[in-house]
Protein backbone atom coordinates (compact mmCIF):
# COMPACT_ATOMS: atom_id res chain seq x y z
CA UNK A 1 0.00 0.00 0.00
CA UNK A 2 1.17 3.45 -1.02
CA UNK A 3 1.17 6.92 1.07
CA UNK A 4 -1.00 8.21 -1.49
CA UNK A 5 -3.29 6.08 -4.00
CA UNK A 6 -5.69 7.01 -6.15
CA UNK A 7 -8.44 4.24 -7.08
CA UNK A 8 -10.39 5.01 -10.69
CA UNK A 9 -9.92 8.97 -10.47
CA UNK A 10 -12.04 10.19 -13.46
CA UNK A 11 -12.14 13.83 -13.82
CA UNK A 12 -13.74 16.20 -16.71
CA UNK A 13 -12.90 19.58 -17.71
CA UNK A 14 -15.23 21.35 -20.32
CA UNK A 15 -16.67 18.95 -21.15
CA UNK A 16 -13.55 16.63 -21.75
CA UNK A 17 -12.33 14.08 -19.60
CA UNK A 18 -8.69 15.03 -18.40
CA UNK A 19 -7.92 12.05 -16.07
CA UNK A 20 -9.85 8.68 -17.02
CA UNK A 21 -9.87 5.67 -14.27
CA UNK A 22 -6.91 6.59 -13.26
CA UNK A 23 -5.52 4.67 -10.74
CA UNK A 24 -1.73 4.51 -9.45
CA UNK A 25 0.03 4.09 -5.96
CA UNK A 26 2.84 6.43 -4.31
CA UNK A 27 5.34 4.97 -2.20
CA UNK A 28 6.32 6.55 1.41
CA UNK A 29 9.85 8.54 1.17
CA UNK A 30 10.38 7.98 -2.63
CA UNK A 31 10.83 10.34 -5.65
CA UNK A 32 8.37 10.08 -8.58
CA UNK A 33 8.50 11.19 -11.53
CA UNK A 34 5.32 11.75 -14.30
CA UNK A 35 6.65 11.93 -17.71
CA UNK A 36 4.02 12.03 -20.50
CA UNK A 37 2.80 14.38 -23.62
CA UNK A 38 1.49 17.58 -23.38
CA UNK A 39 -2.13 17.40 -22.27
CA UNK A 40 -1.90 13.67 -20.97
CA UNK A 41 -2.94 15.15 -17.74
CA UNK A 42 0.00 15.51 -15.67
CA UNK A 43 -0.39 18.70 -14.50
CA UNK A 44 -4.25 17.84 -13.52
CA UNK A 45 -3.26 14.78 -11.67
CA UNK A 46 -1.13 17.40 -9.50
CA UNK A 47 -3.73 19.30 -9.41
CA UNK A 48 -6.53 16.94 -7.82
CA UNK A 49 -4.24 15.80 -5.33
CA UNK A 50 -3.78 18.53 -4.01
CA UNK A 51 -7.28 20.05 -3.90
CA UNK A 52 -6.95 22.48 -6.09
CA UNK A 53 -10.63 24.36 -6.97
CA UNK A 54 -10.82 23.59 -10.44
CA UNK A 55 -9.85 19.59 -9.84
CA UNK A 56 -12.48 18.84 -7.16
CA UNK A 57 -15.03 17.36 -8.89
CA UNK A 58 -13.95 14.24 -9.93
CA UNK A 59 -14.91 10.48 -9.08
CA UNK A 60 -12.80 7.45 -7.35
CA UNK A 61 -10.80 8.05 -4.26
CA UNK A 62 -7.79 9.51 -3.07
CA UNK A 63 -5.90 8.18 0.17
CA UNK A 64 -3.86 9.66 2.06
CA UNK A 65 -2.84 6.93 4.95
CA UNK A 66 -5.71 5.00 3.72
CA UNK A 67 -7.86 7.87 4.25
CA UNK A 68 -10.14 9.15 1.76
CA UNK A 69 -9.00 13.41 1.28
CA UNK A 70 -11.17 13.75 -1.85
CA UNK A 71 -13.63 15.86 -0.26
CA UNK A 72 -11.18 17.71 1.73
CA UNK A 73 -10.60 21.73 0.77
CA UNK A 74 -6.65 22.66 -0.42
CA UNK A 75 -5.45 23.84 3.27
CA UNK A 76 -6.77 20.77 5.23
CA UNK A 77 -4.98 18.37 2.51
CA UNK A 78 -1.68 20.80 3.02
CA UNK A 79 -2.00 20.69 6.83
CA UNK A 80 -1.98 17.14 6.57
CA UNK A 81 1.08 16.90 4.60
CA UNK A 82 0.60 17.71 0.83
CA UNK A 83 1.78 20.42 -0.69
CA UNK A 84 2.83 21.97 -4.25
CA UNK A 85 5.15 23.53 -6.28
CA UNK A 86 3.99 25.63 -9.51
CA UNK A 87 5.43 25.32 -12.20
CA UNK A 88 5.48 29.14 -12.40
CA UNK A 89 5.02 30.49 -8.86
CA UNK A 90 2.15 33.28 -7.85
CA UNK A 91 3.27 36.96 -7.19
CA UNK A 92 2.80 38.82 -4.31
CA UNK A 93 2.92 42.40 -4.76
CA UNK A 94 4.65 44.20 -1.71
CA UNK A 95 4.58 40.66 0.52
CA UNK A 96 8.00 40.33 1.72
CA UNK A 97 10.06 36.67 0.89
CA UNK A 98 10.37 35.92 4.98
CA UNK A 99 6.77 36.75 5.61
CA UNK A 100 5.78 34.02 2.89
CA UNK A 101 8.49 31.93 3.84
CA UNK A 102 7.14 31.70 7.54
CA UNK A 103 3.66 31.90 5.96
CA UNK A 104 2.99 27.64 6.19
CA UNK A 105 6.53 27.06 7.82
CA UNK A 106 6.72 24.49 10.89
CA UNK A 107 8.83 26.57 13.18
CA UNK A 108 8.21 30.74 12.29
CA UNK A 109 11.56 32.12 13.86
CA UNK A 110 14.59 34.46 11.89
CA UNK A 111 17.07 31.04 11.83
CA UNK A 112 14.34 29.26 9.25
CA UNK A 113 13.99 32.20 7.29
CA UNK A 114 17.89 32.17 6.84
CA UNK A 115 18.26 27.90 6.92
CA UNK A 116 15.98 27.92 3.80
CA UNK A 117 17.12 30.70 2.25
CA UNK A 118 20.58 29.42 2.31
CA UNK A 119 18.89 25.71 1.23
CA UNK A 120 18.16 27.26 -2.04
CA UNK A 121 21.14 29.69 -2.76
CA UNK A 122 19.70 32.59 -2.01
CA UNK A 123 21.36 35.23 0.36
CA UNK A 124 19.23 35.91 2.91
CA UNK A 125 20.68 39.15 3.67
CA UNK A 126 19.40 40.02 -0.24
CA UNK A 127 16.32 38.58 -0.14
CA UNK A 128 14.44 38.10 3.51
CA UNK A 129 13.03 41.74 3.23
CA UNK A 130 11.83 41.49 -0.86
CA UNK A 131 8.95 41.10 -1.98
CA UNK A 132 7.54 38.17 -4.16
CA UNK A 133 7.09 40.36 -7.12
CA UNK A 134 7.88 41.24 -10.80
CA UNK A 135 11.11 42.71 -9.13
CA UNK A 136 12.29 38.87 -8.93
CA UNK A 137 12.80 36.67 -11.89
CA UNK A 138 11.14 33.60 -12.72
CA UNK A 139 13.97 31.43 -11.11
CA UNK A 140 14.32 33.58 -8.39
CA UNK A 141 10.63 32.88 -7.66
CA UNK A 142 10.81 29.34 -8.27
CA UNK A 143 13.82 28.98 -5.68
CA UNK A 144 11.56 31.31 -2.93
CA UNK A 145 8.57 28.93 -3.57
CA UNK A 146 11.15 25.97 -2.65
CA UNK A 147 12.39 27.26 0.32
CA UNK A 148 8.92 28.13 1.43
CA UNK A 149 8.17 24.03 0.88
CA UNK A 150 11.44 23.29 2.44
CA UNK A 151 10.30 25.41 5.76
CA UNK A 152 6.81 23.67 5.88
CA UNK A 153 8.12 20.78 5.81
CA UNK A 154 5.65 18.39 4.17
CA UNK A 155 5.23 14.99 4.39
CA UNK A 156 4.15 14.98 0.11
CA UNK A 157 5.88 17.55 -2.25
CA UNK A 158 3.87 17.83 -5.86
CA UNK A 159 6.42 19.55 -8.07
CA UNK A 160 4.81 20.91 -11.14
CA UNK A 161 8.05 21.10 -14.04
CA UNK A 162 10.89 21.99 -11.44
CA UNK A 163 13.34 23.28 -13.94
CA UNK A 164 11.42 25.45 -16.65
CA UNK A 165 12.73 28.61 -16.63
CA UNK A 166 15.51 28.56 -14.82
CA UNK A 167 19.15 28.33 -14.99
CA UNK A 168 21.90 25.81 -14.22
CA UNK A 169 22.73 27.10 -11.11
CA UNK A 170 18.90 27.16 -9.69
CA UNK A 171 18.76 23.32 -11.17
CA UNK A 172 21.28 22.71 -9.08
CA UNK A 173 19.60 24.03 -6.16
CA UNK A 174 16.51 22.26 -6.93
CA UNK A 175 17.81 19.16 -6.78
CA UNK A 176 19.60 20.08 -3.38
CA UNK A 177 16.26 20.56 -1.96
CA UNK A 178 14.95 17.19 -3.96
CA UNK A 179 17.94 15.85 -1.52
CA UNK A 180 16.59 16.86 1.74
CA UNK A 181 12.94 16.42 1.14
CA UNK A 182 14.32 12.76 0.40
CA UNK A 183 16.44 12.40 3.02
CA UNK A 184 13.67 13.56 5.57
CA UNK A 185 11.79 10.97 4.33
CA UNK A 186 9.09 13.37 2.37
CA UNK A 187 7.28 11.76 -0.56
CA UNK A 188 8.02 13.69 -3.94
CA UNK A 189 6.20 13.43 -7.33
CA UNK A 190 7.78 15.29 -9.93
CA UNK A 191 5.94 16.17 -13.37
CA UNK A 192 9.00 17.26 -16.11
CA UNK A 193 9.96 16.14 -19.77
CA UNK A 194 13.16 16.89 -18.40
CA UNK A 195 15.97 13.81 -18.55
CA UNK A 196 18.35 15.70 -16.21
CA UNK A 197 15.62 15.76 -13.50
CA UNK A 198 14.41 11.99 -14.21
CA UNK A 199 17.73 10.97 -13.19
CA UNK A 200 16.75 12.16 -9.93
CA UNK A 201 13.48 10.19 -9.28
CA UNK A 202 13.32 6.60 -8.46
CA UNK A 203 10.09 5.31 -10.34
CA UNK A 204 8.82 6.70 -13.49
CA UNK A 205 4.92 6.70 -14.53
CA UNK A 206 4.05 7.38 -18.29
CA UNK A 207 0.81 9.17 -18.58
CA UNK A 208 -1.61 9.40 -21.80
CA UNK A 209 -4.94 10.30 -22.03
CA UNK A 210 -5.99 10.64 -18.21
CA UNK A 211 -4.19 7.05 -17.30
CA UNK A 212 -1.51 5.41 -16.65
CA UNK A 213 0.07 3.08 -19.48
CA UNK A 214 3.71 2.41 -17.83
CA UNK A 215 5.56 2.42 -14.80
CA UNK A 216 8.64 1.22 -13.36
CA UNK A 217 12.27 1.98 -14.17
CA UNK A 218 13.28 5.75 -14.56
CA UNK A 219 15.48 4.69 -18.16
CA UNK A 220 13.09 2.59 -19.70
CA UNK A 221 9.77 5.09 -19.31
CA UNK A 222 12.38 7.45 -20.38
CA UNK A 223 13.61 5.90 -23.49
CA UNK A 224 9.95 4.11 -24.46
CA UNK A 225 9.13 7.95 -24.12
CA UNK A 226 11.79 8.83 -26.37
CA UNK A 227 11.22 6.13 -28.58
CA UNK A 228 7.18 6.34 -29.20
CA UNK A 229 5.96 9.25 -27.54
CA UNK A 230 7.81 11.79 -28.96
CA UNK A 231 7.25 10.51 -31.93
CA UNK A 232 3.34 9.52 -31.89
CA UNK A 233 1.15 10.22 -34.20
CA UNK A 234 -2.04 10.57 -32.14
CA UNK A 235 -2.69 12.92 -29.10
CA UNK A 236 -3.19 11.48 -25.63
CA UNK A 237 -5.05 8.11 -27.54
CA UNK A 238 -3.08 5.23 -26.05
CA UNK A 239 -3.42 2.79 -28.97
CA UNK A 240 -3.75 -1.41 -27.80
CA UNK A 241 -0.53 -2.18 -27.32
CA UNK A 242 0.36 0.98 -25.33
CA UNK A 243 -2.20 -0.07 -22.76
CA UNK A 244 -1.45 -4.15 -23.01
CA UNK A 245 1.93 -2.07 -21.51
CA UNK A 246 -0.09 -1.21 -17.89
CA UNK A 247 1.19 -2.87 -15.16
CA UNK A 248 -1.50 -2.67 -12.51
CA UNK B 1 5.09 77.54 22.87
CA UNK B 2 4.79 77.25 26.63
CA UNK B 3 5.19 74.67 28.94
CA UNK B 4 2.48 72.29 28.94
CA UNK B 5 0.15 72.06 32.29
CA UNK B 6 0.42 68.53 34.33
CA UNK B 7 -2.69 68.15 32.79
CA UNK B 8 -1.97 68.78 29.15
CA UNK B 9 0.83 66.36 29.95
CA UNK B 10 -2.02 63.50 31.13
CA UNK B 11 -3.73 64.58 27.88
CA UNK B 12 -0.72 63.86 25.72
CA UNK B 13 0.12 60.79 27.45
CA UNK B 14 -3.03 59.43 27.15
CA UNK B 15 -3.36 60.07 23.62
CA UNK B 16 -0.18 58.77 22.63
CA UNK B 17 -1.02 55.49 24.52
CA UNK B 18 -3.58 55.06 21.96
CA UNK B 19 -0.93 54.78 19.07
CA UNK B 20 0.12 51.35 20.56
CA UNK B 21 3.71 50.93 19.19
CA UNK B 22 3.51 54.01 17.59
CA UNK B 23 3.51 56.34 20.29
CA UNK B 24 6.72 55.89 22.10
CA UNK B 25 8.39 58.14 20.11
CA UNK B 26 8.92 61.69 22.30
CA UNK B 27 11.79 59.89 24.02
CA UNK B 28 15.27 61.91 22.95
CA UNK B 29 15.94 65.55 22.75
CA UNK B 30 16.93 64.62 19.00
CA UNK B 31 13.30 63.90 17.98
CA UNK B 32 10.57 66.76 17.34
CA UNK B 33 7.14 66.51 17.66
CA UNK B 34 3.51 67.99 18.49
CA UNK B 35 0.69 67.09 19.75
CA UNK B 36 -2.38 68.54 19.61
CA UNK B 37 -5.50 67.06 21.45
CA UNK B 38 -8.61 68.63 19.78
CA UNK B 39 -8.22 72.79 19.73
CA UNK B 40 -4.83 72.41 22.63
CA UNK B 41 -1.19 72.26 22.05
CA UNK B 42 -0.69 69.45 25.08
CA UNK B 43 3.10 69.11 24.00
CA UNK B 44 5.30 69.51 21.80
CA UNK B 45 9.67 69.97 21.40
CA UNK B 46 11.65 71.30 18.61
CA UNK B 47 15.50 70.63 17.41
CA UNK B 48 17.42 73.22 15.23
CA UNK B 49 16.55 74.31 11.77
CA UNK B 50 13.13 73.42 12.35
CA UNK B 51 10.64 76.27 13.82
CA UNK B 52 6.78 75.45 14.85
CA UNK B 53 4.23 78.00 15.43
CA UNK B 54 0.52 77.05 16.06
CA UNK B 55 -2.66 79.14 17.07
CA UNK B 56 -5.23 77.60 19.15
CA UNK B 57 -8.63 77.86 17.04
CA UNK B 58 -12.11 77.79 18.50
CA UNK B 59 -12.41 74.09 16.75
CA UNK B 60 -8.47 73.29 15.98
CA UNK B 61 -5.16 74.70 15.22
CA UNK B 62 -3.48 76.79 12.51
CA UNK B 63 0.70 75.65 12.27
CA UNK B 64 2.98 77.62 10.42
CA UNK B 65 6.04 74.71 9.84
CA UNK B 66 9.25 75.50 8.34
CA UNK B 67 12.59 74.26 7.64
CA UNK B 68 15.74 76.61 7.35
CA UNK B 69 17.51 76.86 4.40
CA UNK B 70 19.78 74.30 4.54
CA UNK B 71 18.43 72.39 7.59
CA UNK B 72 18.81 68.63 7.60
CA UNK B 73 16.65 66.58 10.56
CA UNK B 74 17.91 63.58 10.79
CA UNK B 75 15.06 62.07 12.71
CA UNK B 76 11.65 61.74 12.16
CA UNK B 77 9.22 64.68 13.20
CA UNK B 78 6.07 63.16 14.92
CA UNK B 79 3.06 65.02 14.55
CA UNK B 80 0.00 63.93 16.56
CA UNK B 81 -3.37 64.92 16.06
CA UNK B 82 -6.71 63.73 18.15
CA UNK B 83 -9.36 63.32 20.22
CA UNK B 84 -10.43 61.25 23.09
CA UNK B 85 -14.01 62.33 23.13
CA UNK B 86 -16.16 60.16 20.97
CA UNK B 87 -17.45 63.22 19.05
CA UNK B 88 -16.34 66.32 18.21
CA UNK B 89 -14.06 68.80 15.66
CA UNK B 90 -10.67 69.08 15.14
CA UNK B 91 -9.89 71.45 12.08
CA UNK B 92 -6.22 71.20 11.63
CA UNK B 93 -4.71 74.34 8.91
CA UNK B 94 -0.79 74.08 8.38
CA UNK B 95 1.48 76.02 5.96
CA UNK B 96 4.59 74.28 5.31
CA UNK B 97 7.66 75.73 4.04
CA UNK B 98 10.89 74.02 3.08
CA UNK B 99 13.67 75.86 2.48
CA UNK B 100 16.07 75.23 -0.34
CA UNK B 101 18.44 72.15 0.39
CA UNK B 102 16.50 71.09 3.40
CA UNK B 103 15.42 68.19 4.96
CA UNK B 104 12.57 66.61 7.11
CA UNK B 105 10.69 63.79 7.50
CA UNK B 106 7.15 63.58 9.34
CA UNK B 107 5.10 60.92 10.80
CA UNK B 108 1.50 62.14 11.28
CA UNK B 109 -0.18 59.91 13.04
CA UNK B 110 -3.95 60.92 13.78
CA UNK B 111 -6.26 58.83 16.71
CA UNK B 112 -9.86 58.65 17.14
CA UNK B 113 -9.35 55.63 19.60
CA UNK B 114 -13.13 56.10 20.89
CA UNK B 115 -14.62 58.06 17.87
CA UNK B 116 -18.48 57.92 17.21
CA UNK B 117 -19.45 61.28 15.82
CA UNK B 118 -15.97 62.93 15.15
CA UNK B 119 -14.72 65.09 11.51
CA UNK B 120 -11.09 65.86 11.34
CA UNK B 121 -10.54 68.28 8.72
CA UNK B 122 -6.63 68.67 7.95
CA UNK B 123 -6.17 71.98 4.96
CA UNK B 124 -2.35 72.22 3.98
CA UNK B 125 -0.49 74.36 2.00
CA UNK B 126 2.66 72.82 1.36
CA UNK B 127 6.13 74.66 -0.62
CA UNK B 128 9.51 72.55 -1.14
CA UNK B 129 11.96 74.60 -1.87
CA UNK B 130 14.22 73.88 -4.71
CA UNK B 131 16.92 71.22 -3.92
CA UNK B 132 14.86 70.37 -0.52
CA UNK B 133 12.61 67.35 0.68
CA UNK B 134 9.79 67.14 2.35
CA UNK B 135 8.04 63.52 3.55
CA UNK B 136 4.78 63.21 5.09
CA UNK B 137 3.48 60.11 6.68
CA UNK B 138 0.18 60.17 7.91
CA UNK B 139 -1.31 56.95 9.81
CA UNK B 140 -4.59 57.35 10.81
CA UNK B 141 -5.53 54.78 14.04
CA UNK B 142 -9.99 54.64 14.18
CA UNK B 143 -11.77 53.12 16.74
CA UNK B 144 -13.79 49.78 16.07
CA UNK B 145 -17.04 52.04 15.35
CA UNK B 146 -15.96 54.23 12.36
CA UNK B 147 -17.38 57.00 13.49
CA UNK B 148 -14.92 59.57 11.82
CA UNK B 149 -14.89 61.56 8.85
CA UNK B 150 -11.41 62.65 7.61
CA UNK B 151 -11.24 65.54 5.32
CA UNK B 152 -7.47 66.12 4.03
CA UNK B 153 -7.07 68.72 1.63
CA UNK B 154 -3.73 69.68 0.63
CA UNK B 155 -1.71 71.97 -1.70
CA UNK B 156 1.98 71.47 -3.17
CA UNK B 157 4.45 73.21 -5.13
CA UNK B 158 7.30 71.26 -5.49
CA UNK B 159 10.54 73.73 -6.83
CA UNK B 160 13.10 72.59 -8.95
CA UNK B 161 15.17 70.00 -8.01
CA UNK B 162 12.91 69.23 -4.44
CA UNK B 163 11.32 65.75 -3.51
CA UNK B 164 7.88 65.44 -2.08
CA UNK B 165 6.31 61.81 -0.33
CA UNK B 166 3.71 61.23 0.91
CA UNK B 167 1.74 58.33 2.35
CA UNK B 168 -1.18 58.21 3.83
CA UNK B 169 -2.58 54.89 5.56
CA UNK B 170 -5.44 53.98 7.24
CA UNK B 171 -5.18 50.10 8.06
CA UNK B 172 -6.45 49.69 11.31
CA UNK B 173 -9.74 50.19 12.56
CA UNK B 174 -12.86 51.57 10.47
CA UNK B 175 -12.03 54.72 8.21
CA UNK B 176 -15.67 56.28 8.38
CA UNK B 177 -15.66 58.68 6.14
CA UNK B 178 -12.71 59.51 3.78
CA UNK B 179 -12.24 62.37 1.28
CA UNK B 180 -8.81 62.58 0.50
CA UNK B 181 -7.96 65.41 -2.09
CA UNK B 182 -4.01 66.00 -2.65
CA UNK B 183 -2.78 68.62 -5.97
CA UNK B 184 0.64 68.66 -6.19
CA UNK B 185 2.44 70.92 -8.75
CA UNK B 186 5.94 69.75 -9.90
CA UNK B 187 8.40 72.40 -11.23
CA UNK B 188 11.89 71.10 -13.10
CA UNK B 189 13.66 68.01 -12.09
CA UNK B 190 11.29 67.79 -9.01
CA UNK B 191 9.83 64.28 -7.67
CA UNK B 192 7.02 63.40 -6.35
CA UNK B 193 5.58 60.01 -4.69
CA UNK B 194 2.30 60.12 -3.68
CA UNK B 195 0.73 56.77 -2.08
CA UNK B 196 -2.60 55.49 -0.25
CA UNK B 197 -2.68 52.67 1.61
CA UNK B 198 -6.24 52.06 3.30
CA UNK B 199 -8.44 49.35 4.08
CA UNK B 200 -12.40 50.09 4.11
CA UNK B 201 -14.53 47.67 6.47
CA UNK B 202 -18.54 48.21 7.28
CA UNK B 203 -20.11 51.09 5.78
CA UNK B 204 -17.08 52.83 4.88
CA UNK B 205 -17.05 55.73 2.41
CA UNK B 206 -13.91 56.32 0.98
CA UNK B 207 -12.90 59.08 -2.09
CA UNK B 208 -9.69 59.22 -2.84
CA UNK B 209 -8.42 62.98 -5.38
CA UNK B 210 -4.70 62.40 -6.03
CA UNK B 211 -3.48 64.80 -8.75
CA UNK B 212 0.07 65.90 -9.69
CA UNK B 213 0.87 68.33 -12.43
CA UNK B 214 4.47 67.42 -14.10
CA UNK B 215 4.77 71.03 -15.32
CA UNK B 216 8.86 71.24 -15.55
CA UNK B 217 11.35 69.83 -17.40
CA UNK B 218 12.43 66.11 -16.25
CA UNK B 219 10.20 66.38 -13.47
CA UNK B 220 8.74 62.40 -12.27
CA UNK B 221 5.93 61.40 -10.58
CA UNK B 222 4.41 57.93 -8.98
CA UNK B 223 0.85 58.15 -8.13
CA UNK B 224 -0.17 54.97 -6.10
CA UNK B 225 -3.52 54.01 -4.48
CA UNK B 226 -4.16 50.52 -2.88
CA UNK B 227 -7.24 49.84 -1.31
CA UNK B 228 -8.97 46.69 0.10
CA UNK B 229 -12.66 46.90 0.86
CA UNK B 230 -14.77 44.62 2.73
CA UNK B 231 -18.10 44.30 3.35
CA UNK B 232 -20.19 47.20 2.05
CA UNK B 233 -17.69 49.77 1.95
CA UNK B 234 -17.39 52.10 -1.34
CA UNK B 235 -14.68 53.31 -2.72
CA UNK B 236 -14.06 55.73 -5.41
CA UNK B 237 -10.05 56.63 -7.04
CA UNK B 238 -9.65 59.57 -8.94
CA UNK B 239 -5.58 59.50 -10.02
CA UNK B 240 -4.67 62.29 -12.17
CA UNK B 241 -1.37 63.22 -13.67
CA UNK B 242 -0.87 65.87 -15.97
CA UNK B 243 2.82 66.15 -18.17
CA UNK B 244 3.37 69.34 -19.90
CA UNK B 245 6.71 69.75 -20.57
CA UNK B 246 9.72 67.53 -21.69
CA UNK B 247 10.93 64.65 -20.70
CA UNK B 248 8.27 64.37 -17.60
CA UNK B 249 7.64 61.10 -16.76
CA UNK B 250 5.20 59.71 -14.84
CA UNK B 251 3.12 56.42 -13.66
CA UNK B 252 -0.18 55.87 -12.18
CA UNK B 253 -0.89 52.80 -10.16
CA UNK B 254 -4.36 51.98 -8.48
CA UNK B 255 -4.94 48.58 -6.88
CA UNK B 256 -7.96 47.43 -5.17
CA UNK B 257 -9.04 44.32 -3.99
CA UNK B 258 -12.66 43.81 -2.93
CA UNK B 259 -14.58 41.56 -1.16
CA UNK B 260 -18.12 40.56 0.07
CA UNK B 261 -20.36 43.50 -0.78
CA UNK B 262 -17.98 45.90 -1.13
CA UNK B 263 -17.98 48.64 -4.09
CA UNK B 264 -14.61 49.97 -5.78
CA UNK B 265 -14.61 52.40 -8.86
CA UNK B 266 -11.01 53.28 -10.32
CA UNK B 267 -10.78 56.66 -12.35
CA UNK B 268 -7.35 57.28 -13.75
CA UNK B 269 -6.90 60.18 -15.79
CA UNK B 270 -4.19 61.08 -17.87
CA UNK B 271 -3.19 64.35 -19.60
CA UNK B 272 0.26 64.73 -21.81
CA UNK B 273 0.51 67.72 -23.72
CA UNK B 274 4.08 67.49 -24.45
CA UNK B 275 5.40 65.03 -27.18
CA UNK B 276 8.86 64.29 -24.87
CA UNK B 277 6.50 63.56 -22.08
CA UNK B 278 4.91 60.12 -21.49
CA UNK B 279 2.71 59.16 -18.88
CA UNK B 280 1.41 55.28 -17.73
CA UNK B 281 -1.16 53.92 -15.69
CA UNK B 282 -2.63 51.14 -14.91
CA UNK B 283 -5.63 50.02 -12.77
CA UNK B 284 -6.95 46.56 -11.25
CA UNK B 285 -9.88 45.56 -9.12
CA UNK B 286 -10.75 42.23 -8.16
CA UNK B 287 -11.29 39.82 -5.98
CA UNK B 288 -8.23 38.39 -4.39
CA UNK B 289 -5.84 36.50 -7.13
CA UNK B 290 -6.81 32.85 -6.87
CA UNK B 291 -3.53 31.56 -7.50
CA UNK B 292 -2.10 33.52 -5.13
CA UNK B 293 -4.81 32.21 -2.50
CA UNK B 294 -4.37 28.49 -4.02
CA UNK B 295 -0.97 28.71 -3.00
CA UNK B 296 -0.82 30.39 0.51
CA UNK B 297 -3.94 27.51 1.36
CA UNK B 298 -1.66 24.83 -0.09
CA UNK B 299 0.71 25.62 2.42
CA UNK B 300 -1.53 25.34 5.28
CA UNK B 301 -3.71 28.42 6.01
CA UNK B 302 -7.35 28.66 5.90
CA UNK B 303 -8.91 30.98 3.26
CA UNK B 304 -8.87 34.01 5.62
CA UNK B 305 -5.41 34.03 6.62
CA UNK B 306 -4.12 33.54 3.12
CA UNK B 307 -6.52 36.66 2.48
CA UNK B 308 -5.44 38.84 5.01
CA UNK B 309 -1.76 38.00 4.39
CA UNK B 310 -2.15 38.79 0.52
CA UNK B 311 -3.85 42.19 1.79
CA UNK B 312 -0.97 43.03 3.71
CA UNK B 313 1.44 42.71 1.18
CA UNK B 314 -0.57 44.86 -1.21
CA UNK B 315 -0.94 47.44 1.54
CA UNK B 316 2.32 46.76 3.06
Amino acid sequence: MGVLELRDVTLELGGRRILNGLTVDFWEGHVHALVGPNGAGKSTLAGAIMGLPDYRHLSGEILLDGEPIQDLPVDERARRGITLAWQEPARFEGLRVDRFILAGARERSAATVERVLGRVGLDPEKYATRAVDKTLSGGERKRVELASILAMEPRLVLMDEPDSGIDVEALTRIFDALADFKERGATVIMITHSQEVLKHAEHAFLLCDGRIIDKGAVGRIDDYFGDNCLSCGHTNVPTRNEMAGVAE
Amino acid sequence: MSSPTREQVETARELLASLGDFGGHIKGDDIAHLEVHGNEVVGAHLVPGLQVDVDELDDGIEAWIHLDKGARIAKPVHLCFGMLPAAGLQRILMHVEAEEDSFASVQAHCTFPNAVDITHRMDADVVVGPGATYQYFERHLHGAEGGVIVVPKTRVHVKEGGRFKTEFELIKGMAGVIDFDYEVDCDAHSTLDMIARIIGRGRDKIRINETGHLNGEGATAVLQSHLALRDDAFAEIYNTLTASAPHARGHVDCKEIVQGNAVAKAVPIVEVSHALAHVTHEAAIGSVDSKQLQTLMSRGLDEDAATDLIIEGLLG
